[in-house]
């Protein structure tokens, strides 16, 4: 196992079709037009010496290593910016360009410091290769000259490292921060020889903008930037290509190893998803692997108020069997049940299904789509037939017209983020409907040209507002309804979208929005060329989740914009494996592949396989699990990587659940705050130690590749395997690719799909069958899954949840870039540099009517209870709305949110809660409180020493 | 009766203003009514304040012109051409403006650079009445003919430029104008914006037409306060007049004009540089291709000219491309605007046909130095120039002929130098403004003209000269060869033609006071 060298091309590859034959040192080559001579040079493996370009960038033509002789034209050309011609004649190596080269060279290296051999970048340093290369002997300028030698180094960030006197100034990291990340937050002050690179108006690194994606650094030709970790241990010796496991983007990672240590994640440039690159969480933050915080040994405890005592795997597992034989003995069949998680592979998510279906003998599974993207599910189901976004993230490149409603992407999504701002600074055009100013509404080089800023909880209303404007408008692709969609549905739908009720005019007041905005919106949607619709949690959960996603999949159909590039419904799921569990048969009601366990044939294949027979009813969804705990017909549980007392509304009513059980049994890293109601822990494995596949957010199947043993013993499908056969239904998978061998044998839209393709192909997007071979990465293309497209009537209800005296603002609630969800890992890194507690964000003029000052402690309290955090006082929030992140088990934001929740799905209504924000002298008793049983129930006995 | 008063800059810097305000206080003193027209510079620099009053037979100037000679003109009776020991007589008869043949300069000096009728009345807007006439196709098809080369330097072929944007296609074009003069000893296009506004705009609309652009920019400097100022005048008054704005002389033509300030980098006045600057971004230069005909402004189609090439269009447009094309030398036709400056006894500006030998141009047109030493050296061309002995002033002035001299006539400056010039204090001077406004992009440029001027002291301490001119030979070699622009790429004019013309002065302190 060697390290991946990826092959540095030097400038981008052209799309164009057509051919251009050219000659190279004599060796005849053709290539797109538009390729440079650069790359046509190294398709053909002939290195042309370079220093400023990458192929990851523009062509920038600054170095001047490059320079090369073209018959016929004057001058020394630089291969880097010079297009291949027909019938061009290049000379890239002679007597007079090698001179200039050393020159060059010569120049460089007159200001730079000779300490090659004790340089954190040594062996792996591109100035160094290229001197190599040019066959630098002399620097006859000697090196007393003016220098940057002995210039200070920025150690601010908490990741890589910023040391001045090594930079040769050729701007990758510049460019990269530009044009791969969007955020421009580098810059080259000062002119000339005092030419140098700052963040920000020469600010330190972690006080700039910097967001620390890493893309400078993976750009950086020198040691100049650096990650810390290279500077500490050294370069690493060999990698392996994997899937992140944070959000639903899926970048693929080298793992760069030395041994079974990682040396760093370095962004894969032929990963399909995020090509090559990164955001700080996948990139720097998996420090948490190794925290000291993660438990490895296994733990159980007769009571919760108990403290833990580790004991052996072996008895481990037979105490979960030999309880759950207990309370399924004294309580029933269905007394018992699991929860999935999207955090662990597909292979681990089917076998938990599977250890419930067959092993506990009922159906009563879940998963933590249950409360993110549930909505999506049922909602593109019923519309298009798929339980999925319609896209791969390439077809932004082609959208015209981008309608984000309830996302965030440079914060939640932050690597498809960038690539959405890169079409955006193309010219794309952006309506952005959300109650909070994010990023994308104004942001360098990046503009929203309609941003509808609604009050939470009316994204119905004004999905209703903007179909009435395209129906009443004539704004209909009636080609498109008519070939594609089912006319009688369309016809009930138009209807309903062109009532008056519907209108902008009568809705503007409920939305908060002006009518002429929403009309705006309507008609940049309707004709501004494709136009895809991108979405998120802002969407889903709500108690009309489910109604917003057939709203939004309606404007899709009644616009033609659905089944090619650059269109389409795309949700952006939020967790590495979210698509991956509910396709995976996670739910209660579905079998892998989203069909119902009520259909006798389906289940039938699954019984004949498996060598069980399967119950025919749905189980019992998460909120029903904890209904019937609390009413004591629910005994038992395994979670597996999920963390329900932190992530699920209505944290006392979870808790309750949780304490009136008899066998709670939580696999995870980290003694979660579910584990305080546990009385079995089983230490689970991080995705660095085991082997599988995530689906991401666009469907895409991808390699999670082992890169060192699992610290705690077993891979999580190791453990589930155990239980299993402890359980006594038996379980013999030696490799998750027998466990995707029997997926795909058993899941129509996975039938193709093996380790072996995965392999050769990198990745496929599902449905992968011997119709598509090597996947679909855009649906619904010719016609929908489901046949024609089906409409469905939104009207608008508006929540339960209204603001009153009591309660007059709304909260609603979201992400931030460098923490992840429930914050269990991203907490246990640097990331929490940036975000070390959450905040809630109020506007100025509801901050002074109730007298808090910016950084205050502030009481938040609901109708379901109360919390306190610390203020920020922003008008990225409208009047009327406050907004906090939940990243922190501390802030206690699910102890505010409500049980309402979306009436199709259960999803709760996370989005939108009544609320009232009093200023406070610190956290609440409740929070003081938890903090307590937290240290209590975390307690771990001494072992006697031996 | 009206009295000319020069309001260039350079007449404003030797008195001009206070010279305005005695006139017209001592008239009223006097009780004689006079009309103070506030006209720009001939280009006789040597003249100003150059007051000049309008008689029955003509302009008649009086030279040089203190506040204190105002009561003195005023008993001479000045303002109907009276004797006075300051009067030049006719000044369309003094030689060196007869001598000249004024295209592009025609109306210098001669018109309120903010009257459209004084514009008009001296044949202004005529070559926008062809240009309406003749359309796109003609308008390219005219320029060509004349053989109008790029007036900033480069002189490639006009014609061919706005040929190339107007094939293609696009949904927005732009014409920018390159008035970043930052040549030393230049000032042509300066004078062209304080003296005849209109005619630059006037071109710069034809040049629209040609090519489809709508909207147009001259980039100009700080440091040209005036200038600004009468441009963004003369741009109100076109637009009232509808020479600018939509339906242009009541044609389905549009465009529109503004003026941008550059704050003070030399290489803004490179092509591409200025583009990032007028976007907004670092004045940094641009790797070509693409060219910014193709990918410009904002990425669009564009033609960058520098102002002299506008200005020139009326002319070729009113009187036909063959009258522009029928004087010249070899490939360099019509006429060219020489600046001559530096130790000079004749400052000013000289429009001439091409083909006039660099010795008439520095000794008999200019008079040799102003110290009255004799001549050295003159860079041509700007800093970036080469330096002439007087051995090669049979030089004709062309662009090829320089060429093969390893000089350049760039945008026309002369600089001239008398036998008290350190040669080798020149050639480190053009490391160290290489090394002072450099972008810092490209290496050769940003490290290379560092190293130049440290190794140049290196020879001047006497340290291994030899080893140290080789060095210098070979870094200018990377430099020209290898430099992404010409800022870089040019450095090595002056320094070589100082190495090869002048070595004696390359020898180290030590060594020639041992030699003595």
């Amino acid at each position: 196992m060697g390290l991946i060298h990826e092959i540095d091309y030097g400038t981008k590859p052209s799309n164009a079709e057509k051919l251009v034959s050219l000659t190279i040192d004599g060796v005849a080559v053709s290539v797109p037009e538009g390729t440079s001579v650069m790359r046509a040079a190294m398709e053909i493996g002939t290195q042309i010496p370079k220093l400023c370009a990458t192929d990851m960038l523009d062509s920038f033509g600054s170095c001047r290593l490059c320079l090369v002789e073209i018959e016929g034209r004057a001058g020394t050309p630089a291969s880097c910016t010079t297009p291949v011609a027909e019938g061009m004649v290049v000379h890239t190596q002679n007597e007079r360009l090698g001179k200039m080269r050393r020159g060059v060279m010569e120049l460089y290296i007159s200001d730079h410091p000779l300490d090659c051999l004790t340089c954190s970048a040594n062996g792996n340093c591109e100035l160094q290769d290229m001197a190599g290369a040019v066959g630098l002997r002399d620097v006859r300028y000697g090196y007393a000259g003016e220098n940057h030698l002995g210039t200070d180094k920025d150690v601010s960030n908490p990741y890589f490292l910023f040391d001045p006197s090594k930079c040769i100034v050729c701007s990758r990291c510049v460019r990269a921060c530009e044009e791969v990340q969007g955020t421009f937050a580098l810059t080259i002050a000062g002119r000339g020889f005092d030419s140098k690179v700052s963040a920000g108006m020469e600010e330190k690194f972690f006080d700039s903008e910097c967001v620390s994606c890493g893309a400078c650094v993976q750009a950086c030709p020198t040691a100049t930037l650096i990650e810390k970790s290279v500077y500490d241990i050294g370069q690493p010796e060999h990698s392996v290509v994997t899937t992140c496991a944070y959000c639903g983007v899926g970048c693929s990672f080298k793992a760069e190893m030395r041994g079974e240590e990682v040396v760093r994640m370095v962004p894969y440039k032929d990963g399909k998803a995020n090509h090559g690159h990164s955001c700080v969480k996948g990139r720097f933050a998996w420090g948490y692997a190794t925290h000291k915080d993660r438990i490895l040994k296994p733990m159980i405890r007769a009571k919760i108020t108990d403290p833990w005592h580790e004991v052996s795997w072996e008895e481990a597992i037979a105490h979960t069997a030999s309880e759950f034989k207990r309370i399924q003995g004294k309580y029933g069949k269905g007394s018992v049940g699991g929860i999935t998680s999207s955090r662990c592979t597909n292979e681990e998510t089917y076998l938990v299904q599977k250890l419930v279906r067959a092993g506990f003998g009922n159906n009563n599974v879940d998963t933590c789509a249950r409360v993110c993207h549930s909505p999506t599910g049922y909602g593109l189901k019923e519309t298009f037939g798929t339980s999925a976004g319609t896209q791969d993230f390439d077809s932004v490149e082609s959208a015209d017209v981008i309608l984000l409603v309830g996302a965030n992407p440079t914060d939640g999504h932050p690597v498809f983020g960038s690539r959405m701002k890169k079409r955006l600074r193309e010219g794309a055009r952006l309506i952005v409907i959300d109650p909070r100013r994010i990023d994308l509404v104004r942001s360098p080089h990046v503009e929203a040209n309609v941003h509808l800023a609604i009050r939470p909880g009316t994204n119905v209303a004004v999905l209703s507002a903007l179909a009435h404007v395209i129906v009443t408008e004539n704004l209909i692709n009636t080609d498109f309804v008519r070939d594609r969609c089912d006319s009688e549905s369309f016809a009930r739908w138009a209807e309903f979208a062109a009532d008056l009720r519907n209108s902008p005019e009568a809705l503007a007041d409920t939305i908060g929005v002006a009518a002429e905005q929403i009309r705006a919106a309507a008609r940049l949607y309707a004709s501004g060329g494709n136009s895809a619709i991108y979405y998120g949690l802002g969407v889903t959960e709500h108690s009309q989740g489910t109604t917003a996603v057939m709203a939004m999949a309606n404007l899709a159909m009644a616009t033609g914009n659905i089944g090619r590039r650059g269109v389409g419904v795309n949700p952006l799921r939020g967790q590495n494996n979210v698509q991956g569990s509910c396709d995976m048969g996670s739910f209660p009601h579905e079998l892998p592949g989203y069909r119902h366990v009520s259909g006798s044939e389906v289940r039938h294949l699954f019984e004949m396989d498996w060598g069980v027979s399967l119950d025919p009813e749905p189980g019992l969804r998460i909120p029903n699990m904890l209904d019937a705990a609390v009413d004591g017909t629910f005994k038992g549980i395994y979670i597996q990587g999920e963390d329900i007392a932190q992530s699920d509304p209505d944290i006392k009513h979870i808790t309750a659940g949780l304490s009136a059980m008899e066998c709670v049994v939580v696999q995870d890293l980290f003694l979660n705050e579910t584990a305080q109601f546990a009385h079995v822990f089983l230490p689970g494995s991080s995705f660095l130690e085991k082997d599988g596949t995530f689906t991401n957010a666009e469907r895409r199947i991808q390699r999670v590749r082992k890169v060192m043993h699992p610290k705690n013993g077993y891979e999580d499908w190791e453990i589930t395997q155990l239980i299993a056969q402890a359980l006594g239904y038996d379980m013999h998978y030696r490799h998750p690719s027998e466990i995707m061998d029997e997926i795909a044998r058993l899941t129509p839209t996975f039938a193709n799909v093996s380790y072996d393709l995965l392999d050769r192909v990198e990745s496929v997007q599902w449905p992968c069958n011997d119709a598509t071979p090597l996947g679909t990465p855009v649906m619904h293309i010719e016609h929908f899954v489901r046949g024609e497209g089906r409409f469905f009537v939104t009207e608008y209800v508006a929540t339960d949840e209204k603001t009153g005296p009591r309660f007059p603002l709304l909260l609603t609630t979201g992400r931030i870039l460098s923490q992840y969800n429930v914050g269990a890992q991203t907490r246990r890194t640097e990331n929490s540099a940036w975000h070390e507690e959450d905040r809630l964000e109020i506007h100025p003029h509801d901050a002074e009517e109730r007298g808090v000052v910016d950084g205050a402690w502030v009481k938040l309290a609901s109708r379901a209870g109360e919390t306190s955090l610390r203020a920020k006082i922003t008008d990225r929030v409208p009047p009327g709305v406050v907004y906090t992140t939940f990243h922190h088990p501390m802030t206690m934001a699910n102890v505010v949110t409500t049980d309402y929740s979306d009436w199709a799905t259960n999803c709760p209504e996370y989005k939108v809660t009544a609320v009232q924000v009093s200023p406070s002298n610190g956290p609440t008793d409740a929070q003081r409180e938890y903090a307590e049983l937290g240290r209590r129930t975390r307690r771990i006995e001494a072992v006697a020493a031996e | 009766m009206k009295i000319y008063v020069p309001q260039d800059m350079a007449s404003i810097a030797v008195g001009a203003n206070r010279v305005a305000a005695a006139i017209a206080a001592e008239a009223q003193s006097r009780n004689i009514p006079v009309t103070i027209v506030r006209n720009g510079s001939r280009g006789l620099f040597w003249l100003e304040p150059l007051v000049e009053v309008a008689t029955a037979s003509g302009r008649i100037g009086y030279s040089c012109v203190t506040p204190a000679d105002v009561p003195s003109l005023f008993e001479s009776r000045f303002f109907d051409g009276g004797p006075h020991p300051k009067c030049v007589g006719h000044v369309d008869q003094i030689p060196y403006l007869a001598k000249q043949t004024r295209f592009t300069f025609a109306r210098a000096g001669l018109i309120d650079p903010l009257s459209l009728d004084d514009y008009r009345h001296h044949g202004g807007g005529k070559g926008l009445e062809t240009a309406l006439s003749l359309g796109p196709s003609g308008i390219v098809a005219a320029v060509k003919e004349s053989g109008l080369r790029g007036r900033g330097g480069a002189g490639f072929p006009t014609g061919i430029k706005w040929e190339t944007v107007a094939r293609a296609a696009a949904s927005q074009k732009y014409i920018v104008c390159n008035a970043d003069e930052g040549d030393s000893g230049t000032f042509a296009d300066r004078l062209i914006m304080e003296a005849d506004p209109f005619m630059l705009i006037e071109g710069m609309v034809i040049a629209g037409i040609a090519v489809g652009a709508t909207k147009g920019y001259i980039y100009t400097r700080s440091e040209y306060p005036f200038a600004i100022q009468v441009m963004e005048r003369a741009i109100v008054i076109a637009r009232y007049a509808g020479l600018l704005g939509s339906e242009i002389g009541g044609s389905k033509y549009e465009f529109d004009l503004e003026v941008r300030t550059g704050a003070g980098a030399y290489v803004c006045g490179e092509e591409t540089s200025l583009l990032e600057s007028l976007e907004g971004k670092r004045g940094q230069v641009r790797a070509k291709p693409p060219l910014p005909a193709i990918h410009g402004l904002f990425g669009k189609p564009t033609v960058i000219n520098n102002t002299i090439s506008f200005a020139s269009v009326p002319f070729i447009l009113a009187e036909g491309g063959k009258a522009y094309a029928d004087v010249g030398y070899g490939r360099s036709r019509g006429t060219m605007p020489v600046q001559l400056a530096g130790n000079i006894k004749y400052g000013g500006l000289f429009e001439c046909a091409f083909g006039v030998t660099l010795g008439e141009l520095v000794n008999d047109i200019g008079g040799g130095t102003a110290s009255g030493r004799a001549v050295r050296a003159v860079q041509a061309g700007g800093p970036l120039g080469a330096y002439f002995p007087t051995s090669l002033f049979d030089t004709p002035y062309d662009y090829e002929e320089f060429a093969k001299r390893d000089g350049l006539i760039g945008h026309g400056g002369l600089v001239v130098f008398d036998d008290t010039a350190n040669m080798a204090a020149m050639a480190r001077f053009a490391m160290e403004f290489c090394a002072l406004e450099s972008c810092g992009k490209c290496t050769p440029c940003r490290i290379g003209a560092v190293r130049g001027a440290e190794t140049f002291d290196k020879i001047a301490a006497g340290v291994e000269p030899e080893k140290n001119k080789a060095l210098i030979r070979d870094l200018c070699e990377t430099m020209k060869f290898g430099s992404l622009c010409a800022l870089g790429g040019f450095t090595p004019y002056p320094v070589l033609s100082a190495l090869n013309h002048f070595p004696e002065d390359f020898v180290p302190a030590p060594v020639r006071r041992a030699a003595e």
